[in-house]
């Protein structure tokens, strides 16, 4: 037993990894026990195989939910889809899910959507307990207090077969944002920013906790979109400690505990939060009032400025980011030295596991009702999942996009990652509420995307530029 | 299981120079679209090898003298962004058998390690003297020493290092860590009888 001072506390993710660590493994990593795992249908295929070579079978099959979202079209529906790889990815999944007895929220159930928007909707994500998706945005459901860990396919077959994988013990980085954001600066705008400081691989080896007055009045969407892009600044896992925020959230959705389980679950799920002096590996403090709307204007997502600020020059910058800054700038077709405001673009895409939320509808509605989308621009909103999109249809949100001239689409990733047909075309420029900006990411080898807030992707959508959301909406 | 005990890897080299190489440009999506693995060496760096009209571009891979390479040499964060494995799969059935880098991006790296494909670490300066010798000898080759944590490369050598956990994996032939987690089985069933959380 280690002597621990009293003022000595431990943090979220100490107390949630000690609650799943089964053992060492020969190696030094942890067999760590994976409470809740999520599938969908790109990475899973393979793993379901593997298990049929091996002649194992699921060892927890009510403990695995799975949904189809990545290569699932978002106007037609019909099947067979016109793509046949993607029909055989989507049957494929049935069957498996069939065959080993596994929960699955298909077209039909009114339940299906991207699956970190589909796991919080469903109160399937709950705090204190481990998560594992074979996708890399499963860092999204921190936002509860959770650990959650994007896998790949062989570690999908070792929780499909053990319901645990083999991990080493992350550090932990605690992140403060402290004051008050300013008007028109958001979520999205927080996680670029915590990423353009800390870079693309700042996090590597650490999960990171977020916290401070701007987490605990963000709600859980708002949560979620930061935990969202954990993974961008090289970070495993990020979480947020629950709160009443929290649990105001997953009171009564369907697999929340429910009755007197309820109280009890509270109860244990306070007891995870942080202590008051717990220990930290890393803490980093950002001034909130400081934080601009931030867009990228690279190829990954650390390159991001505020609205105002001009792009980089290679050659006044340190000589070991010239030539990255060089490729990124060539790739961007974009000038050295000029503002990003102004830069035309020719599509927008509102949707995304960081920001298809139906607040993200919500907000971006306030500024679309009496607006349109400039002409040329190819405008789309994706909602999250079926849920977000039903609600968005209830208060008529679906309306006003569609007076706006945006699509108004089905569920899915879509042009996230660019597996079903909503993909950019040669060289244009999207305004993306998404995550990655990497080169190709949308589709188009030569596609380029520029990541920022759905209130900023509608202001670039209306004026056919990107623009500042607050001076447009002023 | 018995694994191969992987402690060394000896071959030329293809070089992949820059940082943040992303898992969408070693496998672009649209080829993550199967139901198996078998193939997709034919589309690694698909989008960097050719064109819209599948006509070579200027790149490594496209060049004679990289043919049969084992070893591939990149930057800072190498693999980082998405979780796909197809990544490191393209990679090994590509024929290549280890990566060199100043860094990796934290999934890539696992993923590639449970496939028994070593991610070896070297500084900065060591790597702009491996590109420059790749590039003016591209049939030297190299012998990457796990167990040591050597790089030897003709009459040069440079300190390369593997996380522990990875080293120990890959030269006792434990890299694929499912027999062990199976093994837990016992461990694991009492674990879940008092897991606060059920559906």
């Amino acid at each position: 037993m280690v002597f621990r001072p009293p003022t000595m506390g431990r943090t979220l993710f100490e107390k949630v990894w000690e609650t799943h660590a089964i053992r060492e493994l020969p190696n030094g990593q942890t067999q760590l026990l994976i409470g809740t795992h999520l599938v969908h249908e790109v990475t899973s295929p393979q793993a379901f195989a593997m298990l049929r070579e091996l002649g194992l079978k699921v060892a927890y099959p009510h403990r695995t939910f799975a949904t189809v979202d990545h290569i699932i079209p978002t106007d037609q529906r019909t099947e067979p889809f016109s793509d046949p790889l993607a029909d055989a990815m989507i049957k494929e999944l049935r069957k498996n899910c069939t065959e080993f007895g596994i929960t699955y929220f298909d077209l039909a159930s009114g339940r299906q959507g991207i699956v970190h928007i589909v796991g919080p909707e469903q109160g399937i994500t709950q705090p204190g307990t481990t998560i594992a998706c074979g996708d890399s945005h499963t860092s999204t459901h921190g936002a509860f207090g959770a650990i959650a860990f994007g896998i790949g396919t062989s570690q999908v077959r070792d929780v499909l077969a053990t319901q645990t994988m083999a991990i080493g013990k992350l550090k932990v980085r605690r992140i403060n944002v402290n004051g008050k954001l300013p008007a028109g600066v958001y979520a999205k705008d927080v996680i670029l920013h915590i990423i353009r400081k800390l870079g693309v691989n700042g996090g590597n080896g650490f999960a990171y906790e977020y916290g401070g007055d701007v987490f605990d009045r963000f709600t859980m969407e708002e949560r979620m979109t930061v935990c969202n892009m954990s993974i961008e600044g090289g970070a495993r896992a990020g979480y947020v400690n629950p709160d009443e925020t929290t649990f105001a959230y997953l009171h009564g959705r369907p697999y929340s505990p429910k009755g007197a389980e309820w109280k009890k679950a509270v109860r244990r799920w306070e007891s995870y939060a942080s202590d008051p002096y717990a220990v930290y590996d890393d803490v980093v403090n950002f001034d909130a009032a400081e934080i601009e709307p931030t867009v990228t204007w690279g190829i990954n997502p650390g390159q991001a400025i505020y609205i105002s600020e001009r792009l980089p020059v290679p050659e006044t910058a340190p000589e070991d980011q010239r030539a990255s800054l060089t490729e990124a700038l060539e790739h961007m077709k974009l000038r050295p030295g000029q503002p990003i405001k102004g830069t035309p673009i020719q599509v927008a895409f509102l949707g995304s596991c960081t920001n298809g939320r139906l607040s993200d509808f919500q907000e971006v509605a306030k500024y679309l009702e009496g607006r349109h989308v400039a002409p040329g621009i190819k405008a789309i909103a994706v909602p999250g999942s079926q849920g977000v999109r039903i609600a968005c249809q209830e208060l008529g949100i679906d309306r006003i996009f569609r007076e706006a001239g945006f699509e108004w689409r089905e569920a899915g990733c879509s042009m996230c990652l660019a597996m079903n047909p909503d993909k950019l075309v040669g060289d244009q420029l999207c305004a993306s509420s998404s995550n990655r900006n990497f080169k190709g990411r949308q589709g188009s080898p030569t596609g380029r995307t520029v990541l920022m807030s759905p209130v900023m992707v509608a202001a670039a959508a209306i004026a056919g530029e990107i623009t500042d959301a607050r001076d447009l909406f002023a | 299981m018995a694994l191969k005990e992987i402690r060394k890897v000896t071959g030329t080299c293809l070089p992949i120079p820059g940082d943040d190489i992303d898992t969408d440009r070693i496998i672009p999506a649209r080829y993550l679209k199967c139901v198996t693995f078998d193939g997709l060496g034919e589309f690694l760096f698909y989008d960097v090898r050719f064109d819209e009209n599948g006509r070579p571009k200027p790149c490594t891979l496209n060049e004679p003298q990289y043919n049969g390479a084992t070893i591939l040499v990149s930057g800072r964060n190498f693999g980082c962004g998405s979780s796909r494995e197809h990544a490191p799969q393209a990679i090994y059935r590509y024929g290549l058998r280890a990566v060199v880098a100043e860094s990796f991006g934290e999934i890539f790296f696992g993923n590639s390690t449970t496939l028994g494909l070593p991610c070896i670490t070297a500084s900065r300066e060591d790597l702009a003297k491996i590109h420059q010798i790749i590039e003016s000898e591209p049939k030297r080759e190299m012998t990457i020493d796990l167990a040591a944590g050597s790089i030897q490369f003709g009459d040069a050598s440079f300190p390369a290092s593997v996380r522990p956990s990875a080293r120990e994996a890959l030269i006792n032939g434990r890299w694929d860590a499912l027999g062990e987690l199976l093994e837990g089985r016992k461990l694991v069933e009492e674990r879940m009888a008092q897991l606060p959380y059920r559906f």
